[in-house]
């Protein structure tokens, strides 16, 4: 699956819900926890439980952020989401603990309604104490296939100040990085706050993209298409791509075990790369 | 089962319902709806309001609904939501 | 009789795109000399000397939008006369003109002709209260009726933001300065009779309307609200889902192989229509891309363009916000013209022929591609052609962009409730759930669909998503008596407007 962007949709809005599928972004988060008000988490959970049921969503990922372990109504959230099958539940504040309460009441669930798809899990990092746990977190769940770092709670965690340049986050995002690989889980990054500032966000986003992230979460429709052109193959990255695939064909076809071009040798780990950028430019439609 | 307490759930942005539940002293369900798009879909909006109340069970309320053009799906998650409220 | 879109219209039914007749126009009137004397002080007075007879036709222009003062201070005053069964053929008329209303009660106005009609006066209309039937033109063919004498105007009331004793106007000058008063000058030509009514009476040097169409000068207060003036919608849409049909849409239109050196353009004044520009904008100066021009109503969006050399020209029919107006005050590649040489149906030359796009909204779509901006879908007046019906015949592409469905009612219909633009003249849909191209265009459709990743499907597809959405609405027939008629460029009917039931 395809997974660049994921924007976070306030639950409880019934006009945002149902533009979900058309805003661009590969995948969606409804959110129950932070952006829906205490007295009326029961009416979203509804909503959303609704809104996943009835509408069609296209190949856009369909995600739910539910409240956390320590709050109240995280059961409920769950009661009522799992069964309508959404593509992922979304673990805030995520530490082992939780994941496995979480995963073992998720169980239940599926055992109870008798589900025929289990539902996979997306985390979000966003204590110290989960990035310091983020590897026993990751080994506890294999449902887990996407770790989201959140730098927002992280820093306040830390009582430090967040800034646009984000070097406070920088050992956060290494470890993200290097832990979600070890598990094969991808790497997403944490929003960009400053809605207005196009050139800050694809600043910020190369910089996670250089560190191993390959997705970034956004708060705002107009932050997608940004997200995408940072994490999308460039025109000369797919043609020197197929050029390498179509040496090694070559080089197949006539026996040759390894060659070169432009005098540089072609070894496994290149042309797998190369693969790799072939798939997502045809994924992304830049490559028919 | 009769609605005891009054509750509501939903707003009045656009696409969106606002939903007001209420007790019925002549103990049957009684709706009564406003809505941006009455001329197209107003039967529709109280059949599923009607089968909405049916499935919770409720057989006695004062059903009030000012519609902004919410889908179905909308309108039958906020008539849950109320009812739900009302019940707790 | 049924017409060529399969309605039931009176008079000359719509037959189709038909080959154009040349037609001479009447010839002007005689000329007026250029005289001191011609103005008065009191409007009250000035009226009471009027010939005013029963039946007249009395125009009025809209440059002033919903800041108008002129057509309700010239109105109330004509009533005082004793008047009846007059025709006011004004070319559009907004909810300010809410005082009309109990003329149209008291039979002092009895026919309207106008090419968008807002507020009070179109639910009067739509409720039945007009005696006669209301006659809703294209901006284009507003012109050409009067110019032709189909349209025989006796008195021409023109709001002058600026005016000199001689009767020389101009819209560029004044306190309620409006920039252009191209929707004025083929009444100041051909009625009988021209009244001026200006607060602003100065020396014009370069008038619009020259001394010799002008009868009466009348001086009064104010002729109008600078704050009305500009339109309440020029705002680019900041809702995500209309930039989202924005963006497909600069992207069709750069993918048709028209986007380049030398392309035309129009674009409504809608949120979705402004923000193609801005696509369009920042699409032309990556490319280096420079049109020749932009026409009809111009927004500070427009003026933005031509400054950053986007076009080389504006033509500008209507000025809708102050930018406008301080733009044509200095910059001369921003033009102004006439209804007729925008939108005249007999001038081969006009501006919407040479158009390649146009950027259109709608109410209604239907799946042979018709649309209403006429009426809502419960049939109620809220709008007319104005220049869609024109543009969207003379572009190239004439592409029609909204959202597929919001609060519940879906903008792809089975049929549309009144017609305002048939659908032969209509090329794309662009929606946020797919692109629809007319069936016609299939070698187009064709090379989209090779090199583009754009959402082509049929209309039919948008319809049917959209109903999967919405649900099947209920249809209601409406058998009331015919109110309105929506004309087409060419004069002929295109279909009728009913009265609507108010019993609810």
């Amino acid at each position: 699956m395809l997974r660049r962007s994921a924007l976070f949709m306030p639950g409880n809005n019934p006009a945002m819900l149902l533009s979900a599928p058309i805003l661009g972004s590969d995948c969606i988060i409804f959110d129950l926890e932070d952006s829906v008000s205490l007295n009326q988490k029961d009416s979203a959970r509804l909503l959303v439980k609704h809104a996943i049921e009835t509408l069609d969503f296209g190949s856009v990922e369909v995600v739910v952020r539910i409240n956390p372990v320590s709050s109240q109504g995280w059961k409920q959230d769950l009661r009522e989401i799992v069964p309508v099958y959404p593509d992922a539940i979304m673990i805030p504040k995520a530490c082992k603990e939780d994941v496995e309460e979480i995963e073992r009441f998720i169980l239940e669930i599926e055992e109870e309604k008798q589900l025929t798809k289990k539902v996979k899990l997306m985390i979000i990092v966003e204590t110290a104490y989960g990035i310091e746990t983020i590897v026993e977190t990751l080994r506890c769940s294999r449902r887990i296939e996407c770790v989201l770092l959140g730098a927002e709670d992280l820093t306040t965690d830390l009582g430090i100040k967040r800034t646009k340049e984000g070097y406070e986050i920088d050992y956060a995002r290494a470890k993200v990085a290097m832990a979600a690989r070890a598990f094969s889980v991808q790497a997403m990054d944490t929003p960009f706050t400053d809605v207005e500032d196009t050139e800050g966000l694809v600043k910020d986003t190369l910089h996670a993209k250089s560190l191993g992230f390959s997705a970034k979460a956004c708060i705002h429709p107009n932050q997608i298409d940004a997200i995408h052109a940072v994490f999308d193959p460039t025109q000369s990255e797919i043609d020197s791509a197929i050029e390498i695939l179509e040496e090694r064909d070559r080089a197949l076809s006539s026996g040759l075990g390894v060659f070169s071009i432009h005098g540089k040798m072609i070894d496994l780990p290149v042309i797998q790369r190369a693969q790799n950028i072939v798939d997502l430019a045809r994924k992304t439609g830049k490559l028919k | 089962m009769k609605i005891e307490k009054p509750a509501q759930a939903g707003t009045l942005e656009s696409n969106d319902i606002y939903v007001q539940i209420l007790p019925n002293p002549k103990e049957e369900i009684e709706i009564r709806l406003k809505s941006v798009v009455m001329l197209q879909f107003g039967k529709q909006i109280r059949q599923v309001a009607m089968q909405t109340l049916n499935e919770k069970g409720i057989t006695s309320c004062i059903l009030n609904l000012e519609d902004k053009g919410a889908l179905d799906y909308t309108i039958k998650a906020r008539i849950e939501s109320a009812v739900e409220r009302s019940l707790c | 009789m049924k017409n060529a879109l399969g309605r039931d219209v009176p008079g000359h039914p719509y037959l189709g795109l038909q080959p154009i007749e040349r037609i001479e126009y009447k010839q002007i009137k005689s000329l007026k000399e250029d005289r001191k004397d011609k103005v008065h002080y009191d409007l009250e007075s000035f009226i009471k000397t009027l010939p005013l007879e029963d039946k007249m036709t009395l125009s009025f222009h809209h440059h002033l939008r919903n800041g108008d003062f002129v057509m309700n201070q010239v109105m109330a005053e004509v009533a005082k006369s004793g008047v009846k069964n007059l025709t006011i053929c004004a070319s559009s008329i907004f909810p300010t003109h809410a005082p009309l209303v109990s003329l149209i009660e008291q039979k002092t106005i009895t026919k309207i002709i106008a090419s968008y009609i807002s507020g009070p006066v179109a639910d009067a209309i739509s409720e039945g209260k007009l005696e006669d039937v209301c006659l809703l033109q294209t901006h284009g063919y507003r012109a050409t009726s009067i110019m032709s004498d189909e349209t025989s105007i006796d008195i021409a009331f023109i709001a002058a933001p600026a005016c000199s004793p001689e009767g020389n106007i101009t819209g560029s000058m004044g306190p309620s300065g409006c920039g252009v008063l191209g929707y004025a000058i083929a009444d100041a030509w051909y009625a009988k009779r021209v009244v001026a009514v200006t607060d602003f009476l100065v020396d014009v040097l370069v008038p619009e309307i020259p001394a010799c169409c002008v009868d009466d000068v009348v001086k009064v207060d104010r002729i109008g609200d600078p704050d009305g003036i500009v339109s309440g919608t020029t705002k680019i849409t900041r809702d995500p889902v209309g930039l989202r049909i924005a963006k497909s849409t600069a992207e069709l239109m750069k993918a048709t192989g028209l986007l380049k050196n030398g392309f035309t353009f129009q674009t409504g004044a809608g949120g979705i229509s402004l923000a193609v520009a801005k696509e369009i904008h920042a699409l032309c100066l990556n490319e280096n891309i420079k049109g020749k021009f932009a026409s009809g109503g111009i927004t500070s969006y427009l003026v933005k363009m031509l400054e950053d050399g986007v076009f080389e020209e504006l033509y500008d029919v209507q000025c809708f916000e102050l930018d406008a107006v301080e733009s044509i005050k200095r910059n001369p590649n921003h033009h102004k013209m006439s209804a007729a040489k925008y939108a005249d149906i007999h001038d081969p030359d006009n501006i919407v022929n040479q158009l390649d796009f146009v950027i259109l909204g709608a109410t209604e779509i239907d799946l042979d591609f018709n649309v209403n901006v006429t009426t809502g879908s419960d049939g109620r007046i809220m709008g007319g052609s104005g220049g869609h019906a024109d543009t969207a015949y003379g572009a190239k592409f004439a592409i029609i962009v909204s959202k597929l469905v919001s609060s519940r009612i879906s903008v792809v219909v089975d049929q549309v409730t009144t017609i305002t633009t048939p659908g032969g003249t209509v090329d794309v849909l662009v929606t946020d759930r797919g692109i629809a191209i007319h069936p016609r265009h299939q070698a187009l459709i064709d090379h989209l669909k090779a090199t583009t990743n754009l959402p082509i499907v049929e209309i039919q597809t948008l319809y049917q998503r959209a109903l999967a959405l919405t649900g099947i609405p209920e249809k209601t027939q409406n058998l009331g008596r015919i109110v309105a008629l929506s004309q087409y460029r060419d004069g002929t009917i295109l279909d009728v407007i009913r009265q609507i039931d108010t019993a609810e």
